[in-house]
């Protein structure tokens, strides 16, 4: 068991290394599907004694659902409505952005067990693969110019925020983590209806091109 | 030495004179049957070594000692590299601690005498080949020397026998992900050195796309056959590291030689499934896949390093 949870662990950070390089959405929001059911596997391959069995599968059920197909499906609607394939041109390329990940990646295993934790580790990769996705999330949303590209990012960051969520598991209760997974949904929603309004005003999802507004 | 580590030292250096070609004919005859044709026997690169050393060489009045010079030093280094790595089950036959370095440069010192070859013919077009060839080999060796210390760090060894040797099977119980972390990285900086499709491809001579090809294009007869015998031998040392990488070893002696000589095809025929399913990467990518196979090794290193 701790073997396959190792392999779920370190696939998510290669997930991470792919978005980061990749410069076709639809490949993109593909892993970003794959790593949150990956992510959704985790609270079962974590689970132990003494944790609540209904709590932990209502748990990756609802992660399943939502971030395995609910969101990809929005995005995917997304970038067919504007009919955008592929990020052309980043703020930062992609090889430096993937030089950067991992220089990040490997920092964050580094440090990360000198980090004072609520209730010890559950898993030595939990905390490096929490921190490497949330960087590789902030790199995305901060390095690309394509507002899709840019909601991939922040949904990577939010999945990194969720593995380190899995920390709590056993304290966290259940309304919280719905509460979060809905607030994820609805601000991917609130995302497409922006995309959706900058796509008709400018006829491209750059948002470079924000910046040139006038009054 | 006893007479048995004579005589399978003996069958190391006959595997590697005689299989490289064998490879070239697996990878086409897998590329035809994937691609619906009967292909060409597998014996067929042997047969065109042997055409092409028959010719006569020609050369051109503007080259030096350096365009002859090249080919002989090619192959020679690759076969110098050769005897470093541990094939089979027998530990190589030359071994000291820190002989991956010499077993990268070895390579390195083969490419930069084929370019240099290149470059001595003085037409602009090879100049291009060889500037790209670089370019990429200086992306690769990153990758390269991180796996290689992926493997280090792994048996504890410092030699390429010691990393390839009885360590590795124990490594791969306790460091698991980080070794197949190492292999993908490693495959991707075979197909890069060996110039196969996705980033080469070897038959094609088109002019805006070649790298490895540009820099061969002057030499004829017998040079040629050196080359193509050479990058076969790459390949082939290539594949038993990665072979040795993923299989580790058999029970036995004669289990382990088996293991190793199917391991070397399955990795041929993985390149021949590569080179079939995919197209060639547009030139601007091919960096971006090699720093990819580079950062999947520094991170296998940071997961063993923990």
């Amino acid at each position: 068991m701790t073997n396959l949870t190792d392999l779920v662990f370190i696939l998510v950070v290669v997930i991470d290394f792919f978005l980061l390089a990749s410069s076709r959405l639809g490949a993109a929001i593909r892993a970003v599907a794959t790593q949150g059911a990956l992510l959704a596997a985790l609270p079962l391959l974590l689970l132990e004694g003494g944790h609540q069995v209904g709590h932990v599968l209502l748990l990756a059920a609802g992660a399943l659902a939502i971030k395995g197909a609910l969101i990809p499906w929005l995005m995917f609607r997304a970038i067919r409505e504007a009919s955008i394939r592929r990020e052309m041109e980043p703020i930062v390329g992609f090889v430096p952005s993937m030089v950067l990940g991992g220089i990040g990646v490997a920092l964050a295993f580094a440090f990360s067990s000198r980090l004072p934790l609520p209730g010890g580790e559950a898993h030595p990769y939990l905390v490096p693969t929490a921190l490497s996705t949330v960087w590789a999330g902030m790199l995305l949303v901060v390095s690309r110019k394509k507002a899709v590209n840019q909601v991939l990012g922040f949904l990577v960051l939010e999945n990194g925020v969720y593995v380190f969520g899995l920390l709590l598991t056993g304290i966290m209760p259940v309304m919280v983590e719905a509460g979060v997974l809905l607030d994820l949904f609805a601000a991917v929603f609130v995302m497409g209806i922006v995309m959706f309004h900058i796509n008709r005003e400018f006829a491209s999802l750059d948002t470079e091109k924000l910046s040139a507004l006038k009054d | 030495m006893n007479a048995p580590m004579v005589l399978r030292t003996a069958l190391h250096v006959v595997a590697l004179l005689v299989l490289p070609p064998l490879l070239l004919g697996v990878i086409n005859r897998v590329k035809s049957i994937v691609g619906g044709r009967r292909g060409p026997p597998l014996l067929q690169p042997y047969l065109d070594l042997a055409k092409l050393l028959r010719k006569g060489a020609v050369y051109s009045r503007t080259t030096t000692w350096v365009f002859r010079a090249g080919p002989v030093i090619g192959l020679a280094a690759t076969a110098s590299a050769g005897v470093l790595l541990s094939m089979g089950g027998a530990p190589a036959p030359i071994a000291f601690a820190g002989d991956f370095v010499l077993f990268a440069y070895l390579l390195g010192l083969g490419r930069f005498f084929t370019a240099l070859a290149a470059l001595d013919t003085g037409s602009s077009f090879e100049g291009m080949g060889a500037a790209r060839e670089v370019t990429f080999a200086s992306l690769a060796e990153p990758a390269l020397f991180l796996c290689l210390l992926v493997l280090a760090r792994a048996t504890g060894s410092l030699s390429l026998s010691g990393m390839l040797g009885p360590d590795l099977d124990a490594a791969w119980s306790s460091a698991a992900p980080g070794l197949l972390l190492a292999a993908i990285g490693l495959f991707v900086v075979a197909l890069a050195e060996c110039s196969r499709i996705p980033v080469d491809d070897p038959n094609t001579h088109l002019e805006l796309t070649m790298i490895h090809e540009v820099m061969v294009l002057d030499h004829g007869g017998p040079d040629l056959a050196l080359i193509l015998y050479g990058a076969a031998m790459k390949l082939f040392l290539f594949g038993a590291l990665l072979s040795r990488l993923v299989l580790g070893h058999g029970a036995g002696a004669l289990a382990s030689e088996a293991l190793f000589l199917l391991g070397v095809l399955a990795f041929a025929v993985a390149v021949g499934v590569v080179e079939s399913v995919m197209a060639r990467l547009r030139i601007v990518r091919v960096p971006q896949l090699l720093v990819g196979a580079s950062v999947l090794s520094a991170f296998a290193l940071v997961l063993l390093l923990r």
